[in-house]
């Protein structure tokens, strides 16, 4: 699970990293004075608006942008929430923005990189810094891999102050900067464990330039990005509430409460597979024949009849849906259960388009006794021998 | 011989009498697994609807039973400390199903084992096979219906958790007269791996569902390590998917440790990065885990190849010289 910027701020100051201060609007009107309050203690009135969607590529679309007066504020509030960002990112017809974080602009001395995820080689959470922030840390490690330096955490005693000293000291903090750097990699590494996160960013990590009030200039984080391990939600009520409904494709979320996992894709063959591994291989055996999936399905092993039937209504909703490839190795499913939604969805929505099904496993004669008695309602039904053959058998069908 | 159970693996349910825990406990008695209790924590004392004891604690149950195989039913909040109970009450395989516990309990949890295994020898440490996995099965040849508990499918073998039965093949009833090791992260594509291995003519020594989470149990380099080990296993079919680095890492290991023949797939060539597939482990993230990196890796360490999830049998009898 995934939150916006301005959630992910909330929960670093909430864990005592500094940031600096900023204000959510949802309406133009509100951009003003939002403007002035987060730009009243500072000399230079820069602030920061910034669009609040998921998808990234903001900068460039136009919806970062830097404003030195209420007017300008207002201006950019005007500007994105009156269009839709478009970006790489996002959908090609774009996304609806509708909160804007104002945020005030600092001074940069120096940027850095800082982050905690759980690194799967080690089983352990991992501090990874480096003193070249701002840009995408997967380009520095490709690039120049010296410059990033990992510390391991132990999983039953957490970051240890000694090894936040270590990291600080390497990336170059000097004087002032080194008790503020490791309080702050201290703070994400208890919001980390604390929140049963898999990311907690911060990038960039500044310093201010120094001045009389900071002779060693101030640690600041601008930017926070903090992904969650969906598995937690039960003990992680607070974060759970920051679920943003509207930043999911809302075939997914229909899918999620029938306990199916469902992924949109943008090709025309429609599947329906019980286990993610075979979901994902009966995809690659689509492509692998010129065929494109329009979706990965896993109905999961113990979907009732009715959450399979639903799984055969939103496969058959995607207008570009040409073709319908079932494919079921039961275990826990039991094949007859798959028969019998075949049957309800021809049923209720009807196959138009060539419907393809490979069943194996618990129950597979009953299964097949199902659909044969069913031929003659569903007319666009094959079935296939074997994983290959549905595969061919689907792709021809489509063309 | 096989690897981690056996036809003498006693067996208890921690769970069983919740629904699933319940339902696959028949399963596996039907199949003929020595499954001698459980344990429901308030329920001990009790039987459950197959006539088995029911404990308190995995202690109780261990001690009574002298059961050396626990397979986890509980639900995913609770699941971290099944675990480390079975681990207290030293139960040698400990085989976790649930599916949705929180990666930072397992994080803890294998700091724990790791521990209790430090310094022991292959045949004597714990092993803890998932969460989020089918489980593990030594197939026995057929000797019964598999209808009842008296007259289950096979008098020699051993499954645990819920993978289907009677779909494995033992070595007496396969035509190439071999066996092979089964080891995956994707339950249902072990199914299919089976089922095609089987179909080309060979047996299963053991098959190992691994299971789909990022942080985990045994993984392939401990099974390939047993695998190789084991009399019994003439060859290795390997199923990785997306995310991570476990199949590039079991593939070098492979390369210096093994040598009966391997083959490999990998599922997920078409997967978009960033878009987690069902498992929670299979994710491309950071530029790492694409399924072209791992075959190309594979390859490269003298795995034969599945090009497709229909090629495995055949890759598998390419790998051992039968095809």
């Amino acid at each position: 699970m995934k939150v916006h910027e301005f959630q992910g701020r909330e929960l670093l100051a909430d864990a005592g990293v500094p940031v600096p201060a900023g204000a959510v609007v949802e309406s133009i009107e509100e951009a003003a004075s939002a403007y002035k309050s987060v730009t009243s203690e500072s000399d230079t009135k820069l602030a920061v608006v910034k669009a609040q969607v998921h998808a990234g590529g903001r900068g460039k679309a136009g919806f970062v942008k830097l404003v030195r007066s209420a007017e300008e504020a207002t201006e950019a509030a005007r500007f994105m929430l009156s269009h839709r960002m478009v970006s790489p990112q996002t959908p090609p017809d774009g996304l609806e923005v509708t909160k804007l974080l104002i945020a005030a602009g600092v001074d940069i001395a120096k940027e850095y990189y800082l982050a905690i995820t759980t690194d799967r080689a080690t089983r352990r959470n991992v501090l990874i810094a480096s003193a070249e922030g701002g840009v995408e840390i997967e380009k520095v490690a490709e690039e120049n891999p010296d410059a990033i330096v990992k510390e391991l955490i132990h999983p039953l005693m957490g970051l240890q102050p000694h090894q936040a000293r270590r990291v600080a000291f390497k990336l170059g903090f000097t004087g002032k900067q080194v008790g503020q750097a490791v309080k702050i990699m201290l703070a994400l590494s208890n919001a980390y464990q604390r929140l049963d996160c898999s990311l907690a960013e911060i990038n960039p990590l500044i310093v201010t330039p120094k001045n009389d009030a900071h002779p060693d200039g101030q640690v600041l984080a601008i930017d926070a990005k903090f992904n969650f391990d969906d598995n937690a939600m039960f003990r992680q009520k607070k974060v759970a509430e920051m679920f943003d409904a509207s930043e999911e494709n809302p075939m997914e979320l229909r899918a999620t409460r029938f306990g199916l996992n469902y992924i949109a894709l943008d090709g025309s063959i429609g599947c329906l597979v019980n286990g993610a591994g075979l979901a994902m291989a009966t995809m690659d055996i689509i492509k692998h024949h010129g065929g494109d999936p329009a979706n990965f399905l896993d109905v999961g092993g113990s979907a009732t009849e009715e959450a399979v039937t639903e799984a055969f209504r939103i496969i058959l909703s995607d207008k570009a849906v040409k073709g319908v490839l079932v494919n079921i190795f039961g275990g826990i499913m039991r094949c007859d259960v798959i028969a019998q939604a075949i049957v309800n969805a021809a049923k209720e929505v009807g196959f138009e388009v060539p419907l393809v099904v490979r069943l194996e496993g618990t129950n597979v004669e009953e299964g097949r006794h199902i659909l044969e008695k069913a031929k003659s309602d569903i007319p666009t039904m094959q079935a296939a021998t074997d994983l290959g053959d549905a595969a061919k058998k689907v792709c021809a069908a489509v063309g | 011989m096989a690897i981690i159970i056996n036809a003498d693996t006693k067996v208890i349910c921690q769970g069983i009498t919740g629904s699933f825990g319940a339902l696959h406990t028949q399963g596996c008695l039907y199949y003929g697994s020595k499954i001698v209790g459980g344990v429901t924590p308030g329920k001990g004392g009790l039987s459950d609807e197959n006539d088995l004891p029911i404990f308190n604690t995995v202690e109780d149950a261990a001690q009574a039973t002298g059961a050396d195989a626990t397979m986890i039913f509980v639900p995913p909040p609770f699941a971290a400390d099944a675990v480390l109970e079975a681990l207290d009450a030293e139960v040698r395989v400990i085989c976790c199903i649930t599916e949705g516990v929180p990666v930072a309990d397992m994080v803890r949890t294998r700091a724990v084992i790791d521990e209790r295994n430090h310094g022991r020898s292959l045949d004597e440490q714990f092993v803890l096979i998932g969460p989020n996995c089918p489980g593990v099965i030594t197939p026995g040849p057929k000797t019964g219906s598999g209808e009842s508990r008296r007259d289950p499918y096979t008098n020699k073998g051993c499954k645990i958790g819920i993978m289907p039965g009677y779909i494995n093949k033992h070595v007496s009833e396969a035509k190439t007269g071999k066996a092979v090791g089964i080891v995956s992260r994707s339950g249902t594509l072990t199914y299919e791996a089976v089922w095609q291995t089987s179909n080309v003519g060979f047996g299963q020594s053991t098959c190992v569902g691994i299971g789909g989470d990022p942080v985990r149990g045994v993984g392939f380099i401990e099974c390939l390590e047993r695998f190789q080990a084991d009399p019994d296993t003439h060859g290795v079919m390997m199923i990785g998917e997306i995310g991570g680095t476990d199949e590039e890492a079991a593939a070098e290991w492979a390369k210096s440790n093994m040598t009966k023949p391997v083959a490999a797939f990998i599922a997920g060539r078409t997967a978009p990065p960033g878009r987690r597939m069902g498992h929670a482990g299979a994710i491309i993230s950071g530029g790492q885990g694409d399924a072209a990196s791992k075959i190309a890796a594979l390859k490269k360490c003298g795995f034969e190849i599945a090009e497709t999830p229909a090629d495995m049998g055949a890759a598998m009898g390419r790998a051992m010289g039968v095809l």
